[in-house]
């Protein structure tokens, strides 16, 4: 029989869980605020998604100047390496356990074997994952050639591999196309970018990408059927009317790979596991202005708390995580003599963080329904407006609100965006 | 000739138009700056773009490191370009920034060490 294997103990005032953007500058905070940190990543390299974005358009407000991907994970993991922080790669954490408000578990794999290591604060920083074809209602073959966009991402900017030659690629946000300039640089052939909507969903300067390439982008239209023998060979489209309903318009694209750009998702299973409160919107927690969750010294930052455009307002998540969790260490808990809720008006779709204690600044992190131009941001309870020339769902709006014009709330306070 | 865009200055995104005869601007309107203009007959009379890529590398902890281009190339020589990344091999130890290869003048650096 073999022995039980030995589950060796650790302990640490914060544990990290990710090691992407959020979680990396969350570590090097915390460390620069003398917390005994550990930072744990699944990978095995730290980075999280940036060492595979390797187009420029990074880092403009946190580091002030425009960077690609990898290099911009390559200055934060300078940082935590000059600092000494602690961190493990191909640690796969398995569970989370929240005993008391000081004292918490993370339970990790890695190739050195099973850790339990005990805590006083986790900042959770996992990300997000991608949604697949299946949840997007595309039927057919069970093929070989579909990927998700991240997964084409890795093949090809990590390792050097081209998934496919003749690429239809599901969703125009600006990974779908993005990628789809990778495949045509590459020399492949991108033969549609399919949008439901009947916008673009990505950024502009991304958009110009079809034009770059001569690729033909299909609004209102969705991708609903994969055929093939073995491998990917056509996949049929329908036209859908403005209410999303598919009408009898359709037509096949002869293809051998299908890439699927349809949206992101926070990877909170862990916390769900432990009874941390969700909001369907974002789907991420709910939190209050310490990016605390409802279990108290969980605090949450990046693409797990909401899906960002910008990588900038990660790392500076995941820098207010970390005081946060120092103030949580030293304080014992995070104290409020109230907490005003943040409501989603008119076309406002989802909002973060949920909760404002008054005590400090915040930034709210929001995005609109659907777009409109000539717009006011306002929250009637302290009188602020704010003029908007055009928000887009796809475009995060970031918005300081002072401890000062918080305080004037009451019990809850409205973000609306309306006609100016 | 009139070219459309949507400018990517600034998240306005206004929708710029530059009419063109005999590679002479006639007139742009749309803009609501002057960086928009000028970036908007910049993109008619003379497109330019950083391009990307990743090139093999032996002995690295990845097979592969990211590289850029130093400065935006025109993009009617990009798939030149490409062509010649496609060719490069690199050996370990790389750095971040460093100057891996350089064609017609143009430095590509990389982005990702190995």
């Amino acid at each position: 029989m073999e022995p039980m294997p030995q589950i060796s103990m650790l302990s640490y005032d914060v544990v990290v869980i990710g090691g992407g953007p959020a979680g990396m500058a969350a570590a090097v905070k915390a460390k620069e605020l003398g917390l005994n940190v550990l930072l744990l990543d699944e990978n095995d390299y730290l980075g999280g998604i940036l060492p595979q974005c390797i187009h420029p358009g990074f880092g403009l407000h946190y580091f002030k100047e425009e960077l690609t991907g990898p290099e911009f994970a390559s200055r934060l993991a300078k940082r935590l390496v000059e600092l000494g922080v602690e961190y493990r790669t191909a640690a796969r954490v398995l569970e989370i356990k929240n005993y008391s408000d000081l004292e918490k578990v993370v339970i990790f794999t890695s190739p050195a074997g099973v850790y339990q290591v005990w805590t006083k604060a986790i900042i959770y920083a996992a990300g997000a994952r991608e949604r697949h074809a299946f949840e997007i209602g595309i039927v057919g073959d069970r093929v070989a050639g579909i990927y998700t966009a991240g997964e084409a991402q890795t093949l090809m900017d990590i390792y050097g591999i081209l998934p496919g030659k003749e690429v239809v690629i599901v969703g125009s946000g600006d990974v779908g196309l993005i990628m789809a300039r990778r495949f045509a640089l590459e020399g492949a052939k991108v033969k549609a970018v399919i949008e439901l909507m009947p916008y673009p969903g990505g950024l502009a300067r991304n958009v110009m990408i079809l034009r770059d390439f001569n690729i033909p982008l299909y609004l209102s239209h969705k991708v609903v059927e994969v055929r093939g023998r073995g491998r990917v060979q056509r996949v049929k489209v329908v036209r859908v009317d403005e209410n999303l309903n598919e009408t009898g318009e359709e037509f096949w694209i002869e293809a051998d790979t299908l890439v699927i750009s349809a949206g992101l998702i926070p990877s909170v299973k862990k916390l769900k596991k432990i009874g941390v409160e969700i909001d369907p919107a974002t789907g991420g927690p709910v939190v209050n202005d310490r990016l605390e969750t409802s279990v108290p010294g969980i605090f949450v930052a990046g693409n797990s708390l909401l899906i960002n455009d910008l990588v900038d307002y990660v790392a500076e998540q995941g820098e207010l995580a970390a005081e946060s969790a120092k103030e949580f260490i030293e304080k014992g808990g995070i104290e409020s003599r109230k907490w005003v809720k943040v409501r989603k008006g008119q076309n406002v779709r989802l909002i973060a963080p949920h909760y404002l204690s008054g005590d400090r600044d915040v930034y709210l992190y929001l995005r609109v329904a659907r777009p409109m131009e000539n717009v006011e941001l306002r929250i009637p309870e302290i009188g602020k407006k704010l003029r908007l020339p055009v928000v887009k769902p796809a475009e995060m709006i970031r918005l300081k609100l002072r401890a000062e014009e918080i305080q004037k709330a009451s019990e809850k306070l409205t973000v609306e965006v309306v006609r100016a | 000739m009139i070219y459309r865009f949507t400018c990517i200055v600034c998240p306005l995104g206004c929708s710029i138009e530059v009419e063109m005869e005999n590679g002479e601007v006639l007139g742009v309107t749309g803009h609501t700056c002057p960086r928009g203009m000028e970036w908007a007959i910049e993109e008619v009379t003379n497109p330019r773009r950083v391009v990307m890529s990743v090139v093999p590398v032996e002995g690295g902890a990845l097979p592969t490191v990211s590289v850029k281009t130093a400065e935006p190339v025109p993009k009617e020589k990009i798939p030149e370009l490409m062509k010649f990344l496609a060719k490069l091999k690199l050996k370990a130890p790389v750095n971040v920034g460093q100057v891996v290869a350089e064609w017609e003048g143009i430095k590509i650096v990389a982005t990702r060490g190995a």
